[in-house]
């Protein structure tokens, strides 16, 4: 048979191209089981990494339920909403408008005491940065925080997975005076201030959106934590918060970073 | 190829396997999968994980094509020859992914690198599609020792003179050297070292064997 008909090829390509949907379809269906238990055993990982507690992957899905006493789903006004926080996927979430939105809230009680885990999503330099940011129960200190990232620059950006990047988090605050004023990583050195942590030298732009995630995500839930605790003099919490203001923290945020 | 039944390790055989790991080495002579050499050999268990997922996509591309050689159309083959490649490689990260978990996040990126790795293009082009599926399962086998080789080696020296440890076991910290005033070199875990541990390579390599010494 002359394998170089045109006939041929096209008749070889189709075939080719079948056998191989087929192949690699049924190889992502048959694994997909397998993957997502994975995917979610890690998450419940890093959010009891994100309270100090450090376990493998399948220690942390068995102990999971021991920590986590609570999943919240609220709104953009902090009210508790029906559903399943842990399975709210964040990445369709943040496509959404700001009023349609989801916001789950893990909370945590470890020794007695209440802490509260806020899930983390934002733009790195190449891809999807997230994380977990957990406060104690004044919501201003922060206990600990966690991130990962899809694919920043390996030695750079990607070190934002790493203890030294991650560990200066701790006992930093987001308020100031009651005013939310969220925690800025710096390049250039954080010098002792509550609010700033070390960034890394040639990841400023991953950094940066780590400073843009919490600024972000944090304002979210300002409404919730005025309702739980009303002595808090949040400003913010008050007011119903508008995509242009968050645009405008935003750039208030880079503007302090260029200063 | 109906010549008289060869024995399946005959010396023409088995040169298919000798023949990449020093005379026709598809690195240090062919400089052929440079960019991957370059990326991985910061240190040694990225280097030998990515040694082996290549050896598995080699071989088997390699056997797949050689089987399907009569039935390609001449002028789709590079078409064809890309999407077994790239069918592997889906198929062992998809794996990966499924039961090493930890592994499979380790080498996300490198995964994807084999797709791109030219040596195995080369062999599937200027091998599996005339040779039958046992030599070429033998050339891909040497194709791929003579890939792994000088990746181990340079990865090696990357990470115990880059970091100190081996594997990741701290070696020079055992041996007490950091109380004697040793140093780790930083710069060895930079790209551009990479580069010139391979130079060394080559050079030692050709010192050693004369044949691939070009005559002016």
């Amino acid at each position: 048979m002359d394998v170089n008909k045109n006939s041929y090829t096209i008749g070889f390509a189709t075939f080719m191209v079948i056998i191989v949907a087929a192949l690699l379809s049924s190889a992502a269906i048959g694994l997909k089981p397998l993957q997502s238990k994975n995917i979610e055993q890690e998450k419940k990982q890093n959010i009891l990494k994100s309270v100090g507690i450090e376990l493998s992957r399948e220690l942390a899905e068995k102990d999971y339920s021991i920590y986590i006493k609570e999943e919240l789903v609220l709104n953009h006004l902090g009210e508790i909403q029906e559903g399943s926080a842990f399975n709210i996927d964040l990445s369709k979430e943040l496509r959404k408008d700001i009023k349609e939105q989801s916001y789950p809230l893990y909370i945590a009680e470890i020794d007695g005491e209440e802490r509260y885990i806020i899930p983390l999503r934002g733009k790195g330099l190449w891809g999807p940065i997230w994380g977990f940011i957990s406060l104690e129960k004044d919501l201003n200190t922060v206990y600990a925080a966690v991130f990962d990232h899809k694919s920043e620059t390996p030695g750079l950006g990607a070190e934002i997975n790493r203890p030294f990047f991650q560990d200066p988090f701790t006992s930093k605050t987001i308020m100031e005076d009651g005013k939310f004023v969220s925690i800025i990583v710096q390049k250039g050195g954080a010098k002792g201030d509550i609010h700033k942590v070390d960034g890394i030298s040639g990841g400023t732009i991953t950094c940066d959106g780590v400073t843009n995630m919490i600024e972000e995500r944090l304002s979210k839930y300002l409404p919730y934590f005025k309702s739980i605790s009303p002595s808090m003099q949040v400003q913010e919490a008050l007011e119903i918060v508008t995509e242009d203001e968050i645009n405008d923290s935003i750039s208030n945020i880079n503007k302090r970073i260029i200063d | 190829m109906s010549e008289k039944k060869e024995a399946l390790f005959s010396k023409k055989n088995l040169k298919l396997i000798k023949d990449p790991l020093d005379d026709n080495n598809p690195i240090t002579v062919q400089v052929l999968g440079i960019c991957s050499a370059l990326a991985i050999t910061v240190q040694l268990k990225p280097a030998v994980v990515m040694a082996l997922s290549t050896f598995f996509v080699m071989c088997t591309a390699n056997v797949v094509v050689s089987l399907m050689r009569n039935m390609i159309p001449s002028r789709i083959r590079i078409i064809i020859q890309l999407v077994v490649i790239a069918t592997l490689v889906i198929l062992v990260d998809q794996t990966l992914k499924a039961f090493v978990y930890d592994v499979s996040k380790e080498l996300s990126v490198f995964v994807g690198l084999i797709i791109t790795n030219c040596i195995i293009m080369g062999r599937l082009e200027a091998f599996a599609l005339a040779n039958t599926p046992w030599k070429s399962f033998m050339d891909g086998l040497g194709n791929s020792l003579g890939y792994a080789l000088p990746l181990i080696v340079v990865a090696f020296f990357r990470e115990l003179l880059g970091a100190g440890t081996l594997f990741g076991y701290p070696v020079l910290e055992r041996l007490g050297l950091y109380e004697l005033g040793y140093e780790n070199n930083g710069m060895m875990i930079l790209p551009p070292m990479a580069l010139v541990t391979c130079g060394v390579y080559i050079w030692i390599q050709r010192m050693r064997n004369k044949k691939l010494v070009e005559e002016n």
